[in-house]
Parts: structure tokens; sequence; C-alpha cells
């Protein structure tokens, strides 16, 4: 049965993770996602087998969900920037143990304390590892409370489905709006079996265990190896992007989350102006959709990427078009969000 | 012929990985012990911790987990939560607990989380090879304080078992030492109160267990001994700092 | 009558079953194990009483006591 609410955006991550079966979330209070821990206190307290902890740290929190998810229950944590900067040792673990679980990031201005308005300058966080070590979190980027919804749901999945924690990266914009959200039937899918590794006590077998070490360099390349080999068939088997108007376009406009949005105002007001812009959003930020970049920069030889960073996602641009078409960039920070108007200012600059 | 003595089920046959003398071994043990006589290994979820005993997974055989560097109690608390029919029980060191941990541990037990934490107090950091620890005495030369423990720079000593026996939340906790006979089995009734205190349902406890690291103090095990019964009781009392009427 | 059995290779001669002792009759081999540790003898059998206190005090659980 479809069921259509108007929900702020916080809110509908924390229904959307108990419907996807969440019912485990260890958080601590931070502007501007506290919504979402309150949202998952109302329902979880109430709810019979599930659990609410307000830890007394983002640290305490991130290794309550490294405790839960090694039991195989789906668990989740959120925070904002300053707040996911603390969990990076947890999360770096919990990547080392192979465990899945769901990370929110509704991103504020940075660095340091920042600011509380939104902002994008934790894409090299969220998608270079973050923490120590060489891993990667699946990262999804939504761009409207309905997308929230589904690419929550999503995350849950693809972190059972390559036992690899996963982030939706979003900003303090898109946690407070509200919008009208559908939670859809969502058809079945074929997920491992966690039973081989889940701590449930050694009744009638050999004991188990997680150790996200091993002293043994060998040993350890060996267990880097074979996490690099999922996230290479992440790369393969599920890069996401939406993509509009790239046919004929002058100049394509690479942007993510809520500056995605923007940049389609943009495209329309720049088409009365007999001005053509084709935009790629990638959906997925790890694994980036290099490939859809890379083929646009054969046919179309400038692009703008914009972002609410000093210059992030661009550095992924670049590598992706690899020179074969000019790359600018146009950012706004610290909680500053872009308008429409600079961005077609911007996009003029290069169009002369 | 009735054998009176072994190792207990819920130990693996790995040798111990530490050195002569040093106590994590018998701990080690007690612990086993109780498992073996509650009956709960084969629903024991056990949790190390960063130091000398990161690899006490390989040798509790039970379902383990390694914690990061002071996170025992937060790992322990989503492990509980998600199975509360399972026993679960934390392994860490002073600077796991005292130093880097103490927020964990601090509201774990506030929380007043049904799980029991094994709590070795040598004062020293063993594994990073003997720097001062937050239960490092006054005076105690260390890698850290060459000079001696000075409280004016350094802080006192804490006493963890003091410290955390004011929080509504707890209900066992316990302050035990291995240094001879009669100790051990007195820290084997407090491990076995504590376990008791989880199986009933009664909430947080804790055994801060006084133990030697012959290495890193430079003395033999003998010696080690003799310096833990005359240094760290004194500053450290034995006895129970807070039960639950119904645990005896 | 009791008897201890010690697992010599587990044994790291750390001497805590000599004090541990109450009928003194705790040393280490003069010999070494595989670890190159003396291990710990026991002198005078018959005097033992299967007390446990040796298997308590041993850190490496190298002591089995019969009684």
């Amino acid at each position: 049965m479809e069921e259509k609410m108007l929900m702020k955006g916080n809110e509908a991550i924390g229904e959307a993770a108990i419907r996807a079966g969440c019912h485990f979330y260890f958080g601590y209070p931070i502007t501007p996602q506290s919504e979402l821990t309150a949202y998952m206190a109302k329902k979880l307290l109430k709810m019979k087998d599930a659990v609410f902890v307000q830890a007394e740290s983002e640290i305490a929190a991130i290794n309550m969900v490294y405790g839960a998810a090694s039991t195989g229950v789906r668990a989740m944590t959120s925070s904002s920037s300053p707040g996911i900067s603390l969990k990076q040792e947890g999360i770096s673990y919990i990547a080392c143990a192979e465990l899945p679980c769901v990370i929110v990031n509704m991103q504020r201005g940075g660095p340091g304390l920042g600011s509380i308005q939104p902002g994008q300058a934790d894409y090299f966080q969220a998608t270079k590892g973050g923490g120590h070590g060489d891993y990667h979190l699946i990262v999804l980027a939504p761009s409207s409370v309905q997308e929230l919804v589904d690419l929550t749901m999503d995350a849950f999945d693809l972190a059972d489905k390559y036992t690899n924690p996963a982030m939706i990266l979003g900003d303090g914009l898109i946690g407070q709006m509200m919008e009208a959200v559908e939670f859809k039937e969502r058809k079945k899918i074929n997920l491992p079996d966690k039973e081989g590794w889940t701590l449930t006590g050694c009744k009638g077998r050999e004991k188990k265990y997680i150790v996200p070490f091993n002293l043994d360099p060998y040993e350890m390349e060996k267990l880097n190896l074979k996490i690099q080999e999922k996230y290479n068939k992440l790369k393969e088997k599920e890069v996401r992007y939406e993509t509009v108007n790239l046919d004929n376009a002058d100049l394509i406009i690479v942007a993510y989350g809520i500056v995605a949005r923007i940049a389609k105002t943009v495209m329309s007001n720049a088409k009365k102006e007999g001005i053509n812009i084709g935009l790629i959003r990638p959906i997925t930020l790890f694994p980036f959709p290099e490939k859809i970049i890379a083929e646009t920069s054969e046919k179309v030889n400038k692009f703008l990427v914009v972002e609410m960073s000093m210059g992030q996602m661009v550095e992924d641009v670049k590598l992706a078009v690899n020179g074969k078409a000019e790359v600018n960039f146009y950012g706004r920070v610290g909680g500053v969000i872009p308008t429409q108007s600079e961005i077609l200012t911007e996009i003029k600059k290069y169009l002369k | 012929m009735k054998k009176v003595f072994e190792s207990p089920k819920s130990l693996t046959k790995d040798p111990f990985t530490y050195c002569p003398g040093c106590h994590h071994g018998i701990a080690h043990r007690l612990v086993a012990e109780a498992l073996d006589e509650f009956g709960v290994r084969e629903k024991t979820i056990g949790v190390c911790p960063v130091g000398c005993s990161v690899f006490a997974y390989v040798f509790f055989d039970c379902d383990m987990i390694c914690a990061a560097h002071g996170r025992a109690p937060a790992v322990a608390t989503g492990i509980k939560r998600a199975k509360p029919d399972s026993i679960v029980f934390t392994y860490q060191g002073d600077g796991d607990l005292a130093s880097i941990g103490t927020a964990e541990i601090v509201h774990t037990a506030n929380r007043g989380e049904n799980i029991t934490v094994i709590f070795i107090n040598n004062a020293i950091y063993g594994m990073t090879g003997g720097q001062m620890a937050p239960t490092t005495l006054v005076g105690q030369v260390t890698q850290t304080s060459p000079y001696g423990r000075d409280p004016k720079t350094m802080g006192y000593p804490i006493k963890v078992a003091e410290m955390l026996s004011t929080l509504k939340g707890v209900a066992y906790i316990s302050r035990v030492a291995l240094s001879k006979p009669a100790y051990i089995l007195k820290a084997k009734k407090a491990i076995r109160k504590a376990f008791q205190s989880q199986i009933e349902g009664k909430g947080f406890s804790l055994v801060e267990i006084l133990s030697t690291c012959p290495t890193n103090w430079g003395l033999s095990p003998i010696e080690a001994n003799k310096w833990l019964e005359e240094n760290m009781i004194p500053y450290y009392p034995l006895g129970e700092f807070k039960t639950p009427e119904e645990v005896s | 009558m009791a008897k201890i059995l010690i697992d010599e290779e587990r044994c790291k001669g750390c001497e805590l079953c000599i004090p541990a002792c109450p009928k003194h009759i705790m040393v280490m081999a003069e010999y070494f194990n595989k670890k190159g540790y003396h291990p710990a003898k026991q002198i005078k059998p018959e005097e033992c009483t299967g007390c446990t206190f040796c298997a308590i005090t041993c850190p490496d659980v190298a002591i089995e006591v019969y009684k």
C-alpha cells in the first residue's frame, strides 16, 4: 500500500529506517539533524524489541552500532559534520570488521564547529574513507525528501549486501525541509545470509570472533585486498546518477544533493536566455559515476562543478574527465547556499 | 583419584601470550570458570580491548569481538541491547578503561547496562611498553613518568571502583587482587557475584582486579606480587563497594 | 593421596607456584622446556595435599590437580 505524507527530511529518514527493519538506533544530539534522533526516540521507545539509546557521545554511539551490528541486526546512527568526525574511528573499525550499518550525515558548514547551516564540505571525508586505513563507505546523496526515504532503505540493503557501512550524505537544508513523501511497497530482494558472521553465542557450533586487526602483515594485506574486491564490485554494479539534457548542452553542471536542485532551476532560467545546460547528478558518491562523466566529456567540452565546499567533488570530476574537457568550479561554503543567479552568472563567464 | 583442578571449558587450549608471571592468565581463568559454573558459555559474547589482552579473543572459548581502545563498554551496550538474553562481558585494562574510555565506562555504568566488566588495574600501560596509566601510583616510575608520577602535573591515581560505586545504575562493584591464593579465591567469588548479578538482570557489575605487570615494573613475578601488596593495596583497598542485597 | 600434573611446555617458569605451596615442595627444574624456561617441578610428591594453591596461582593454567 502506498501512503503519502508531508514530512521533514530528518523525520523521513527515521521513518524509512524503521520501515527498512532498523529497530536499533544509537545517537547523540547535534544540529541540524536532532529531529532524526528525536523521531527515533519517539518511535523506538514504544516498539517491542526495539532499542533507542542516547549515547554519551558520538564516539560511544558508533561503537554501540558496532556491537549491535555484530549480532546481525540492522543498526543506525546519525549526526552532523563535527559529530561525524568523532565517529571516524568507529567507522574504520566497522569497515575493517566488515559489518553492515547505516550512518547519516546531515552536513553543516565547517571546518571546526563551523556553522549550523547546510554544507557539503564533508565530501572528502565521506567518500575517501574518513578514518584511518584503506576503506570506503557506500555513500548515497539524496536531493529530495522522497529520495531520503528511498535511499535510506536502499542503504540498509546495500550495507547488508556488501557487509560494509553505508552513509546517507545529506545536508542541513534537506534535513530541515518538508515535502510530500510516499512509502512505496518495496520489492523483496535477496540478501546474503548473515549467519556466517553474526555473534549469537556459540551454542551448537564453534566460537566465532570479530577482530578488526591482524598483526601478521601478510594476513592484514589479504584482508585489505578482500575489502578492495568489494569496492571494485560496487564500482561495477552499484553506480547511480541522474542525467538531464546531456545532448547538445553547451555546458554540463555536475552537482549533488540540494545543489543539484538549484542547478535544475538554473537550467530552466538559462534556457529562457537561450543557453543550453545539462546536468549530471551523482546519486552514489562512492562508487562515483565516473563513466558517464567521462563519456559526456567526449561530447561537451565545458563542465561546471557546483558544491557547497571549496572544491572537493570537482577533483573526482577532473579525474573522470581526464583532461578531455574544461572543468570549472563554483562553490559557496560555511553554510552559504549558492543562488541560481550566482550560478548562472558563473556559467555565462565560461560561455563567452 | 579424581581430577580436582583443570583448565575450564571456557578457555581454549591455546597457551597464553602474556609474559611470565603476568596476572592476565589468572584473571582469564577465573572469568572462564565463572562462565563454566553458571553454564552460560554458549550464550556469552565477550568484548576484548586494545592492549595486551587484545588477544583474549583467542583464549576465551566463546563468541568474542574486539573493540577500539576504551570503547568496549559502548560495544557491549550495543550487543546486550540487541541480544538481551546473552551474557556480555568486557575485559579491559587501566589505560583502556580509566583513561581513554572514561566516558564509556561511566555512562555504561550509569545507564545500568546489564553487563559485567572485568577491569585489570596493574598501574601501567603494558603493551605499549610501560607508560604511565591513570592508575599509576604517586611517585611510581614509568616510561612517561621517568622521575616518578608527580601529582602536581600528572594528577592522582584514579580509584575506579570507588568512583563508579557512587552511580545509582551500578549493581555490583568490588576490588580484588591476585597476588596470593587467598586473594585469588576471593577474586573468584567476586567474579561469580558479578556474573550472577548480570544473570539475574540486576544491572551493571564490575570487578577491579589489582594485577602485576612484572615486565614493565622491572620486577620478578614474586617481587611484583610483593610490590602489589605493599604499594597498591594500601592505596586501592580491597573489598566490595556496592552489592545488591540479593546477590551474596 | 594427591598429585599434580605439570604441563611443562605451557609453564613459563614464573615461579609463582613456589611461594603458593604451603608444603614448600615446588621448585624449578634445572632443565629447559622448548620455550627456554625452567619449568615448575614438584619435589616430595608424597607430601602434596592436593590443596590446588599452585594450580590457582599459575597464570598459565599449566597445573592439573588430582585427589
